[in-house]
């Protein structure tokens, strides 16, 4: 029997600590999809994406209504474009991303993943082509998000991509201006990116995954935040404690509903994605939860440690949850989709050079962070190799979403509405990497005894 | 997902007055689903009521009994919600 402090409890999470489901992400496999033409293959993927997942949003809405839990979106990730167009010979791949978009629009999902490529070890034509089209199809699509893997920790780190990744992002937040460079917020370099990733921008149905499969992001930094309002000034085993025993509550909730979805859909259940997602609403922030511990602000000493340990307590909590937890999986840090995070880089007290120390603790990595748009293309290649570095030699996913938004600079923020929030434009290390940069070739991968 | 019952859990949150107990009661015979346990708490005025039914053949998702529940709330100047109980037996319950 439920005891009413429980129901009151559970209905808290969900009415005043923003305890959400983030996504429901179907996860499509478009191998058979590929012909040797253009239309053809968008026909097949448009009418594979629309036969598969046309009724995703009205089962995501069903059993919300059943638990009166919020399902924020409805999401699709598909196989990686660059895989499934390789074979119609095209010099330019907008059109699937067109296609993805129509196909989106059809089934009235809010995202749909996969303009992707993985080039850890080097491109194929087809990946070549992907890259070079990412600018002009984030530009002309609305929902469709493009990532690549530049990096992993058995290939090492593709600095050709690396270098090629700056220039693509360059010219995305160049078409996209208009919008303050809305285009790179939906692209995303990884290393050691995962394949059932839940999350966009980054998600994709891997080559490894099931022709179709179920894969849930679960949210609630506010729920952590507000139990650890009950242990103050306790020790740290007491917090990581508290930590544990509120990702299992929410991981529970999500494995309920990934598990219902499910069986609805007569599609199998894949993993869930126990992040901490923020968003820009008061009391959903990571940031204000580092605070919590009792940090000043974040991004002062103290930070990364106490994201390594709210990271680790969540994963351990979750994991006695569910049995299937994949993605990517951990504490968020993104600046725009975090109003703590917002205020401490607005204040000056996070920096970037901080957080990709605090990156080297977390899920993903350098999320979501305004920079000025005179930085050059080498800069930003830099950026991304620090980080791909960091996931590489670690053993562990590392992201960078970064936004140069033209004609600004430090001082100035971009508002870009919604989940995506709004940034603050951070300083950059102006000092040039373009030699590094400009040398390509690989970073070879890590030898892994003599850990130290 | 098939659950061995089909109970749900019904929260009602506010300002107390007079016949809310009634009014949701009725409405739920009304709807032929039972009340299998009720608890109620005033706590600093706030009104608490929490209710365990016996939804029968009912499904939450497929019935308008939640849109019936919300418009009463309207009406009361309460929130009325409703889940399924498989929710807090997932949290709250190894």
């Amino acid at each position: 029997m439920i005891t009413d402090f429980e129901i009151l409890e559970t209905m808290k999470m969900f009415n005043e600590q923003h305890l959400d489901i983030r996504t429901i992400t179907m996860g499509i496999s478009l191998m058979d999809c590929a012909s040797s033409s253009v239309d053809e293959t968008c026909k097949r993927i448009y009418d594979k994406i629309c036969r598969y997942a046309g009724n995703l949003v009205e089962v995501g809405e069903k059993i919300s209504k059943k638990y009166g839990v919020p399902i924020i979106h409805k999401r699709i990730s598909v196989t990686p474009i660059s895989i499934v167009a390789a074979s119609c010979g095209a010099t330019d791949y907008t059109p699937f991303a067109k296609t993805l978009d129509k196909a989106a629009m059809a089934c009235g999902v809010n995202f749909v993943g996969g303009f992707s490529a993985l080039v850890q070890k080097g491109y194929t034509n087809s990946d070549k082509v992907l890259i070079e089209s990412i600018p002009e199809a984030l530009a002309s699509t609305s929902y469709v998000c493009s990532s690549v893997n530049l990096a992993s920790t058995r290939t090492g780190i593709n600095m050709d991509a690396v270098r090629d990744m700056g220039r693509i992002i360059k010219k995305t937040a160049e078409l996209t201006k208009d919008n303050d460079a809305l285009g790179c917020a939906k692209l995303v370099v990884f290393a050691n990116a995962p394949e059932d990733n839940p999350f966009m921008a980054g998600a994709f149905l891997g080559p490894g995954e099931p022709e179709c499969v179920i894969n849930v992001g679960i949210s609630g930094p506010g729920v952590v935040k507000h139990a650890l309002e009950e242990v103050r000034g306790r020790d740290l085993g007491t917090v990581a404690e508290t930590i544990k025993k509120a990702a299992f509550k929410i991981t529970r909730v999500g494995e309920l509903v990934a598990r219902e979805a499910s069986e609805r859909l007569g599609v199998p259940f894949g993993i869930i994605d126990l992040s901490l997602a923020p968003t820009p609403a008061v009391g959903d922030s990571v940031a204000r939860l580092l605070e919590e511990f009792g940090l000043e602000t974040c991004g002062t000493w103290g930070t990364t440690a106490a994201l390594a340990m709210l990271n680790d307590a969540v994963k351990k909590g979750g994991t006695m949850a569910s049995s299937f937890v994949g993605g990517l999986s951990g504490a968020f840090i993104p600046v725009s989709e975090d109003e703590g995070m917002i205020a401490a880089a607005a204040s000056g007290s996070l920096k970037l050079e901080k957080l990709e120390a605090m990156t080297c603790v977390c899920s993903v990595g350098l999320d979501m962070i305004a920079v000025p748009g005179d930085t050059t293309a080498e800069t930003i290649s830099g950026i991304i190799a620090d980080e791909m570095a960091l996931g590489t030699f670690n053993n562990k996913t590392t992201a960078v979403r970064l936004i140069p938004v033209p004609g600004k600079g430090v001082g100035d923020s971009v508002e870009f509405g919604g989940l995506l929030g709004m940034a603050p434009i951070m300083d950059v290390n102006k000092a040039s990497c373009a030699d590094f940069i400009n040398r390509g070739g690989r970073i070879p991968a890590p030898i892994h005894s003599m850990r130290n | 997902m098939k659950s061995e019952k089909n109970t749900a859990v019904i929260s009602v949150i506010g300002k107390d007055k007079v016949g809310i107990i009634a009014k949701v009661s009725t409405l739920l015979s009304e709807n032929n689903i039972n009340i299998n346990d009720i608890s109620q708490t005033i706590l600093d005025d706030i009104f608490t009521m929490i209710m365990l039914v016996d939804l029968k053949d009912h499904e939450i998702e497929n019935s308008d009994i939640k849109d019936k529940l919300n418009a009463l709330g309207d009406e009361l100047g309460v929130i009325i919600t409703i889940q399924h109980t498989d929710l807090f037996d997932k949290m709250h319950r190894i």
